[in-house]
């Protein structure tokens, strides 16, 4: 059995965060998609501060993951709002068709 | 008084000039010729004063430059030569604003013209009434400035704005060697004032410099340059190119500028500085050389212009070819009585032009004109009266003064002095001739135009014949009313204006001399009546035989095509090549024409970045920060 370390979490944590990032310029569709990104990039430094907390026998990574995940929460929230109003101006939340900051 | 004199023109010339539009033309136009009348009538009385109580005064207005040894003042000098002058400039002045109104009274611009004129006046005035170099330079410049004005008066017409910069350019290369020689003066005297540079000169005589490589003598140098800025105002030969154009003007300002007073500020100068050309030989020969030269030249091609106004430009040209070369024999004195009785039946002769020009409908060919004498018979007396008085008919005015040029220059007894009374005599024949030709082609014969009816042919207005009528009388009595005063043996009119080194030969002439001049000039009027109205075919004839010189003559002898081909070509070549080669695809192309297209493309290479989609963004956020991130955890 291969005990299962640090290292493993530490990977998991990075090959998560690389998927949100990918996830967020590889994105062709919806902004929804980005926004899942960004939880999953968070989800990423979560598990490291969590990995680090129990390997370093401090509690205080894992008071720190619990903020993250109350703002994450409340990020999404107000992401979600910000997508439905923006549907219902544009009627559409493509990625590619979201372009009006070109000046 | 002195004052008003010159400032009362400089005042209406202002009012015209920018009230114009308020006052209306009706005002300005009565404003001026009246500003500029009085002024007039008080430098007649200024002369009157000078002749009879021997009154010279000299009056500072300010002081203008004062720089270490500089000391230059504003100031009105009056002293016999002044006063002629005044009176000539003033008066003719003040005779042509008046023409003008008639003349101009279907231009659209009339405040500005009288403003013009007006300026004209003042700058003049103040030429002559310089106590130094600087203050003539100030006018010489003030005139130059408002003949450029008045020739480009019309200035819808190409013709008139070309005449008006070749005017304007010719001039600078004469007044380049006048500013020179001022220099010069102020180098070597340390002053500019005429009489602290009058007095000394006589300290100066064997002084040599070094200019541009040759040794030469100061005073003849100065001379020289001085000459230089003569010949330039005076459309001397090399120089003369100028006034013929000049014709472009409208008429009033020819006979005032072109012909009485501007052109003759150059004889002005040369007799003003009679103290310092007196002490150059050389410089003195020189003139005598151009005066000859230009006086033939000018005559030779006056013969086969078509054009009244050319014709009678050219006859100027020559006229003050005679003044320069009296000038130059050391005859000042009559230069200047030459200069006055020109100044009038010239001045006249031009106002004719005008009343013919005007009867034709603008018309100014010769050829096209023929047999109206009688429908304008005070246009062609006038027009009589100042040929006669050009040509030196006797006991007019032009024959007091042109017999006086001859014999003094006879009279000088050098081979240079009877050189010059014989081409003289020649000129004078030719000037008949020119001057005769002229008359007939205009007034007589048959009736050639045919754009007019011959009974559309109208005497012009009052407003004109009136000014032009004045003159005539000038024309006719100044010869004999001043002989004496001004040419005089036992003259003291001038005293110590005009410096006379050597004193003047009195002795009388040869019977022969004094008689040539005016047989041949009434001889030439029955022979011209016979070339050029009743028998044509000889002289057609003659023109046929001898093509080429008459070619040579209607160009104007190659003049304008030679300074076309040695100087306007390669300098427009080189300013072509200038302006193409180094400025536009030089200097522009990696200056700043370069610069802005380089920014012009890196700002379309940066509007790239920005794309509007957010996942750009968010990505080159990212790439930022981790580079950001990567620098801080490496270093």
């Amino acid at each position: 059995m291969i005990e299962i370390g640090l290292g493993h979490y530490l990977s998991l944590a990075s090959i998560i965060f690389a998927i949100g990032i990918i996830g967020i310029f590889l994105n062709r569709k919806n902004v929804i998609i980005i926004l899942m990104s960004i939880e999953l990039i968070l989800l990423a430094v979560n598990i490291n501060l969590v990995s680090f907390s129990i390997y370093l026998q401090d509690l205080v990574g894992q008071v720190f993951t619990m903020f993250i995940l109350t703002v994450a929460a409340a990020e999404a929230a107000v992401g979600l709002a910000i997508i439905v109003i923006y549907y219902k101006n544009r009627g559409s939340i493509n990625v590619e068709q979201i372009s009006s900051l070109k000046g | 008084m002195e004052y008003a004199i010159v400032f009362l023109p400089l005042l209406g010339s202002f009012i015209s000039g920018f009230f114009g539009k308020k006052l209306g033309d009706k005002y300005c136009q009565i404003l001026t010729s009246l500003l500029v009348s009085i002024s007039g009538i008080l430098s007649l009385f200024i002369f009157y004063k000078v002749l009879a109580q021997d009154y010279s005064t000299s009056k500072l207005i300010f002081n203008w430059i004062n720089s270490g040894n500089l000391q230059v003042n504003w100031s009105i000098v009056i002293d016999p030569l002044t006063a002629v002058m005044l009176v000539v400039v003033s008066l003719i002045s003040s005779i042509i604003h008046f023409y003008s109104i008639g003349y101009m009274s279907h231009d659209p611009h009339k405040a500005r013209f009288m403003a013009y004129l007006s300026l004209f006046t003042f700058a003049m005035l103040t030429l002559v009434t310089a106590d130094n170099f600087l203050q003539l330079f100030f006018g010489w410049e003030g005139v130059g400035l408002c003949s450029y004005l008045l020739i480009g008066f019309w200035y819808k017409k190409p013709s008139a704005n070309a005449a008006a910069i070749k005017a304007f350019i010719v001039n600078r290369v004469g007044d380049f060697g006048f500013a020179i020689g001022i220099f010069l003066i102020f180098f070597f005297y340390g002053t500019v004032n005429y009489d602290e540079v009058f007095q000394q000169t006589p300290l100066f005589i064997q002084k040599q410099v070094i200019f541009l490589g040759i040794e030469v003598n100061l005073i003849t140098l100065i001379c020289l340059l001085l000459f230089l800025g003569a010949m330039g105002k005076s459309a001397q030969i090399f120089l003369h190119t100028w006034l013929p154009d000049a014709m472009e003007g409208p008429t009033p300002v020819s006979a005032l500028i072109h012909a009485a007073t501007m052109v003759t500020a150059g004889i002005f100068l040369v007799v003003k500085c009679s103290p310092l050309f007196e002490y150059s030989q050389t410089a003195l020969n020189v003139i005598t050389i151009v005066g000859m030269m230009t006086a033939f030249f000018a005559a030779t091609v006056a013969l086969v212009q078509n054009d009244i106004k050319k014709i009678v430009a050219y006859s100027t040209c020559s006229q003050l070819g005679y003044m320069f070369f009296a000038a130059g024999v050391g005859a000042y004195h009559v230069a200047i009585f030459h200069l006055f009785t020109h100044a009038f039946f010239k001045a006249l002769l031009f106002l004719g032009s005008g009343c013919v020009i005007h009867s034709f409908n603008d018309e100014q060919d010769i050829r096209s004109m023929g047999g109206v004498w009688k429908k304008i018979p005070y246009t062609y007396a006038l027009m009589v009266i100042g040929t006669l008085a050009l040509t030196g008919f006797p006991f007019l005015s032009g024959y007091y003064s042109k017999d006086a040029i001859i014999e003094f220059a006879y009279l000088k007894g050098s081979s240079i002095g009877y050189c010059a009374s014989a081409i003289g005599i020649f000129t004078a024949l030719l000037t008949a001739v020119y001057s005769w030709r002229l008359i007939f082609k205009t007034f007589h014969g048959k009736y050639n135009n045919k754009e007019n009816n011959l009974n559309s042919i109208q005497e012009s207005p009052l407003t004109m014949l009136i000014p032009s009528f004045l003159l005539a009388i000038g024309a006719i009595i100044t010869g004999i009313l001043f002989k004496e005063i001004f040419i005089g043996h036992n003259s003291q009119f001038w005293n110590n204006s005009i410096l006379f080194l050597y004193s003047i030969q009195h002795d009388h002439p040869p019977i022969w001399l004094l008689v040539i001049t005016p047989l041949i000039v009434i001889l030439v009027i029955p022979i011209a009546y016979y070339l050029f109205v009743k028998n044509e075919k000889i002289l057609k004839n003659l023109i046929l035989k001898h093509q080429k010189v008459y070619d040579f003559l209607v160009n104007k002898w190659y003049f304008d095509d030679l300074y076309n081909f040695i100087f306007v070509e390669p300098i427009k070549k080189i300013g072509l090549f200038f302006w193409k080669k180094g400025d536009i695809n030089t200097i522009d192309r990696y200056g700043p024409d370069g610069l802005s297209k380089l920014v012009k493309i890196f700002s379309n290479k940066a509007v790239n970045f920005q794309s509007g989609y957010l996942y750009h963004y968010a990505f080159v956020m990212l790439i930022g920060f981790s580079i950001l991130l990567t620098y801080l955890i490496l270093y």
